[in-house]
């Protein structure tokens, strides 16, 4: 069976779209193929910068012959319908279509169609150029004399040569022959552009392999990755050094060149005074080469750097080395000069000092002015939510007040808080912002900053996601909490939710990040209270920055929102009352630093939170739903039985730590024999209540004791008021074990009311009590969870 | 192409041996060599030769050095690398040839670098002008890596697309000599090639003037009358291409005063760097002058295509 080759060939292609064009190639002429008749045995898929190269193995030379009939009208309808008829089945005249006779609809017309089977080089000659026309790249151009005209052809970069051959391993292939603007299909190549730029004429896959390794081009990526990576490794190992591994950096670079010659380059010693990271990111983004560190270093790098030339420079790489050497070092004196830059003095001092003092920063030290010139300068968080200075002000009370919460400092959650968004202005993560929070903590630390205040800087965007790191100090988590509650309330107060796949503003991660904080610290949070609370900085917030604050937004958009749901506006006319309580909570914090957990803790418990946390109640609901859709998420990665966790779950449900102790300890219970069968007794319960219930079936309000006619029931009744009373207790103590203990003696009794007891009694009253009595097992059990949700 | 040069004249040796080198490269490719235009611009695509030239339907090979003027790069002349007045080679070939990316790797051996000695990269980089509403698709090129040249497809310019597409080449002159020079400090570069009391440096030429632009350009430069400027300049541009364009009952008839129109967009360009430069433009105003300046160049664009060189028929 015939195998086909094919190569487009164009100037360099950006490494980062070369692998996903190939699959593309691939996936479309694969899929044409197939669709039009043929089939192959295997295919893959090559690329270089300079090319996306297709193997196609053992394709059907030709495709089959089809046969089909097409059923037309009966001959004595009307001339318009028969026309049409030949029309659609491409026949010039009645007498082409052949006459069959059924029974019962008699004589009718049809078309035997015969469709020969074309020859692969056929199909592929008329395949190709429609897939290179259509090709997806992400971004496609025009070019050359060609683009005078519309519609020329796009390409990612111009489009230099196709090769096309196509033939049996037995015999010699040939080219399969086609043209697009101009470019017609051969079977000649081009090497690497400098060691060999002379053509090469190609038969098929493996000389084509093998000519092009000759003319110092390695057509498979992942052979160059390997190639780079083991060279890398040698390299730094041979110089006593360990290489910095880097996935997307290896891959980037074998996307980079044809030939990989892996070479070392250094810079002075001095520039190691630059933070690890900073540097790795300098030489990474700007200059593409690996970094090395130390045998044996953990954080420590060493001067020297790894490249990827594309050459074997006749100089071995020494002026290759070199040169890139002059242009890493002058890249690091710019990392130098930022990172120098940042723990100096800012030049517009003057200009700061009403953000410093709003803030109550410190206009000494380099970390507080870069947070006055972040709120001096306006910059905007997101044009319906205000400044990032306004966030920071909500951040910072809400962290102050969840700070007791979590076991924190309101002082140093509030210290944290204010410096959590300082980096932003910082020069470093001007120019790499994925080291935000990373630089923040290390300049923090660096004047003199409590720990906790300096960790927090860093961890409060934690957990970036499901694998990521949660903090663990009681600092970190309030601030944490207080920067994710507030990124969510904001953006569920001016309605921009995720949507399907969208979700622009990650707020399922923050979300997640929320949920997995409490629950990965067992902390006990009443969700709606919390929420209550990140509205309540929010106008506390607003009612410091006066009139005309942008912050009005946020406000004003909440308020918006509770009036979609309640039909008036509650918030606006709260915010003075709210900021005043709130303004007394912190002074209390303040002065009574120790020993004073219950009255720090009273606003976050008091009556005012309590009314606001009424208000808000629709608004709360639906963010609350948000966050038990993460949780369910959640607990599922975490091997948690669904039914479960819907059975225990309800819309109210403001405790995630209570649910997840809820469903631990349902789980266990029905993993018991007395579990398992008070669920099917309840289940049974509930069943026959709801056909009862169905068919209208009168069911007594309450159970009359006097209506008892078998000691089973009795001796029911009398079980359900203990188990109901004592798993009531127990839920009220959070001891759900207890709860489930206190449930599982209802089995017994629940089963022999089953064994003795008709309930479809004839006399109506001992019929509705015994109901009655039903209803009374599912509302005990209902306690601890919705029975009817577990499976099984 | 082979020229016998003296050992002061040649590109290792002397800044203006690069710049006399590449102009009789491009000139022994046909192209007409211009001097630079005489008006302060940001970069060498905005001289008319390419901004203008590189739209219409008519042929059009170019190349020519452009003094750059970015006066927010300045550094008093204390930095080894940054200059606010810099020098720009820019080549326009339209349509461009499809040997571009060879030809262009000839004029880089035809300066002394060797391909099989130094590392030579096409890196993606897709070319952006908000002011001038042009893009393209192209790269960095970097030598050993360091970016010494831009190579662009122009797509499209002033807002129009360019049919057909201009090729772009733009050889940061400073930064190629400093590497075939040897030197790090570009104030260093040998400037005249010549040695002992003979040789002049780039220093002895520029650094002066980096530090009175520097002083300029950041402290002294008079906003409120940069401000009365670039309304002026922007409204002489309007009323020029207003003055200028054709009867509208004449379907033919071509626009009389476009490039004295675009000389006023260039100049708003300007203005606006360096009130940029000044720091008094926020950062939601600097968003409005680029589209403002833009605005200018399509308007310029759109009457250019009404003119004999934009390609209108006569």
């Amino acid at each position: 069976m015939p195998d086909l080759l094919l190569e487009l060939r164009s100037e360099e292609i950006p490494a980062r779209m070369q692998r996903k064009a190939a699959d593309d190639l691939r996936k479309m002429l694969t899929d044409g193929l197939v669709e039009s008749g043929l089939t192959y045995e295997a295919a893959r898929e090559y690329w270089t910068p300079r090319r996306l190269a297709l193997d196609i193995r053992g394709l059907t030379a030709r495709s089959k012959d089809i046969h089909e009939e097409i059923k037309g009208p009966a001959t004595s309808a009307p001339e318009q319908a028969v026309q049409g008829f030949l029309r659609k089945a491409g026949l010039a005249s009645v007498a082409e279509a052949h006459v069959h006779s059924d029974p019962k609809k008699g004589d009718f017309y049809v078309a035997h169609i015969s469709k020969p089977g074309r020859a692969a080089e056929e199909i592929i000659a008329e395949l190709v150029p429609g897939i290179i026309r259509g090709f997806p790249w992400p971004k496609s151009m025009r070019w050359g004399p060609a683009s005078a005209k519309p519609g020329s052809l796009r390409w990612v970069r111009p489009l230099q040569s196709i090769l096309c051959t196509f033939g049996p391993e037995t015999e010699e292939p040939v080219v399969v022959d086609f043209e697009i603007d101009g470019i017609r299909s051969g079977n000649v190549t081009y090497g690497h552009r400098f060691h060999a730029p002379g053509e090469i004429t190609v038969r098929r896959f493996d000389d084509y392999v093998s000519k092009l390794e000759a003319a110092k081009v390695v057509l498979d990526a992942d052979r160059r990755r390997e190639i780079i990576l083991a060279d890398a490794r040698n390299l730094a190992f041979a110089n006593g050094l360990d290489l910095v591994e880097d996935e997307g950096l290896l891959e980037e670079v074998s996307g980079l060149v044809e030939w990989p010659v892996v070479l070392m380059g250094e810079f002075e010693q001095d520039f190691l005074a630059i933070p690890a990271e900073v540097i790795r990111l300098t030489i990474r983004a700007n200059q593409k080469c690996f970094v090395s560190r130390p045998q044996g270093a953990v954080e420590d790098l060493s001067n020297r750097f790894i490249l990827t030339a594309n050459i074997e420079a006749k100089d071995g790489g020494k002026e290759i080395a070199y040169g890139n050497g002059k242009v890493v070092r002058a890249r690091l004196s710019d990392a130098l000069y930022f990172w120098k830059t940042d723990q100096g003095d800012l030049p517009d001092l003057d200009q700061l000092k009403s953000s410093a003092e709003k803030f109550g920063l410190d206009p000494k030290k380099p970390l507080d002015q870069r947070m006055a010139r972040l709120d001096h300068l306006g910059v905007t968080f997101h044009a319906k939510l205000g400044t990032q200075g306004e966030r920071v002000e909500r951040i910072k009370k809400l962290a102050e007040e969840l700070a007791p919460v979590v076991g924190a400092d309101p002082a140093l959650a509030a210290r944290a808080a204010v410096l959590a968004k300082a980096d932003l202005q910082t020069e470093v993560v001007g120019e790499f912002p994925e080291l935000q929070g990373a630089m923040g903590r290390k300049y923090a630390l660096l004047q003199g900053e409590h720990p906790s205040v300096a960790a927090a800087i860093e961890e409060h965007y934690k957990p970036q996601g499901p694998s990521d790191r949660v903090p663990t100090d009681s600092v970190s988590i309030a601030v944490a909490l207080a920067d994710k509650l507030d990124t969510l309330v904001g953006f569920w107060a001016i309605d921009e939710k995720p949507t399907g796949s969208k979700d622009p503003y990650a707020l399922r991660r923050a979300a997640l990040g929320v949920v997995r904080v409490v629950l990965e610290n067992k902390i006990k949070l009443s969700f709606s209270k919390a929420i209550a609370a990140t509205v309540a900085a929010a106008l506390f917030a607003y009612e410091r920055l006066g009139e005309g604050a942008e912050s009005r937004g946020v406000v004003a958009m909440l308020d918006a929102r509770i009036q979609d749901y309640r039909g008036e506006s509650r918030l606006l006319p709260e915010a003075g009352l709210v900021a005043e309580l709130m303004k007394q909570g912190l002074q209390k914090a303040i002065s009574e630093t120790s020993g004073a957990a219950d009255s720090e803790r009273e606003f976050f418990d008091g009556q005012r939170i309590m009314e606001l946390q009424a208000s808000l109640a629709p608004f709360t609901d639906d963010l609350l739903s948000f966050f038990h859709d993460r949780l369910k998420v959640y607990l599922r990665d975490q091997g948690a039985r669904h039914d479960l966790i819907d059975a225990v779950i309800t819309p109210q449900s403001d405790d995630l730590l209570q649910i997840v102790r809820r469903v631990e300890a349902l789980g266990s219970f029905l993993d018991t024999d007395n579990g398992k069968n008070l669920l099917a007794g309840t289940k049974r319960a509930a069943n026959i209540l709801a056909a009862e219930e169905k068919k209208r079936t009168a069911i007594a309000e309450t159970v009359e004791q006097a209506l008892f006619r078998e000691d089973a029931e009795k001796l029911l009744f009398a079980a359900v008021n203990q188990a109901e009373k004592e798993a009531g207790e127990a839920i009220q103590n959070e001891d759900f074990s207890a709860a489930m203990l206190a449930l599982s003696v209802l089995r017994e009794p629940v089963d022999s009311f089953f064994e003795r007891v008709l309930v479809n009694d004839e006399d109506q009253a001992v019929r509705a009590n015994r109901l009655a009595l039903l209803a009374r097992i599912r509302a005990a059990t209902g306690k601890v969870a919705d029975f009817s949700r577990i499976a099984g | 192409m082979t020229i016998d040069i003296p050992a002061h004249m040649h590109p290792s040796r002397s800044f203006q041996g690069l710049i006399l080198t590449l102009h009789n490269y491009w000139a022994d490719y046909g192209c007409v060599i211009l001097q630079p235009y005489d008006m302060e611009v940001g970069a060498g695509t905005f001289h008319p030769a390419t901004t203008l030239r590189a739209l219409g339907p008519k042929r059009w090979n170019a190349a020519y050095v452009q003094p750059s003027r970015r006066p927010k790069d300045g550094r008093y002349g204390e930095n080894p690398n940054r200059l606010q007045h810099y020098y720009q080679y820019q080549v326009i070939l339209k349509p461009n040839p499809p040997n571009l990316q060879e030809l262009y790797l000839g004029s880089l051996k035809a300066i002394g670098v060797d391909p099989l000695l130094h590392d030579i990269r096409f890196v993606e980089d897709d070319w952006e002008s908000p002011t001038l509403g042009a893009w393209g698709l192209g790269w960095e090129c970097w030598c050993d890596g360091m970016e010494v040249s831009q190579f662009t497809y122009f797509q499209q310019v002033c807002g129009i697309e360019c049919a057909p597409v201009a090729g772009e080449l733009t050889y940061g002159l400073e930064r190629l000599a400093m590497y075939v020079q040897g030197v790090d400090n570009v104030y260093d570069l040998n400037f005249n090639g010549r040695d002992g009391a003979e040789k002049v440096t780039y220093g002895d030429v520029f650094l002066q003037a980096e530090q009175e632009y520097s002083r300029h350009n950041f402290e002294h430069a008079n906003t409120a009358m940069l401000l009365r400027h670039f309304e002026d300049a922007e409204a002489e541009c309007k009323a020029l291409l207003d003055a200028g364009a054709p009867a509208s009952n004449d379907s033919l008839a071509m626009h009389r005063m476009v490039l004295p129109a675009y000389d006023q967009c260039i100049k708003a360009s300007h203005v606006f760097n360096l009130l940029d430069a000044r720091g008094v433009i926020s950062v939601t105003e600097r968003q409005g002058y680029i589209l403002r300046v833009r605005n200018l160049a399509k308007a310029c664009g759109e009457a250019f295509l009404l003119t004999q060189a934009g390609g209108l028929a006569a």
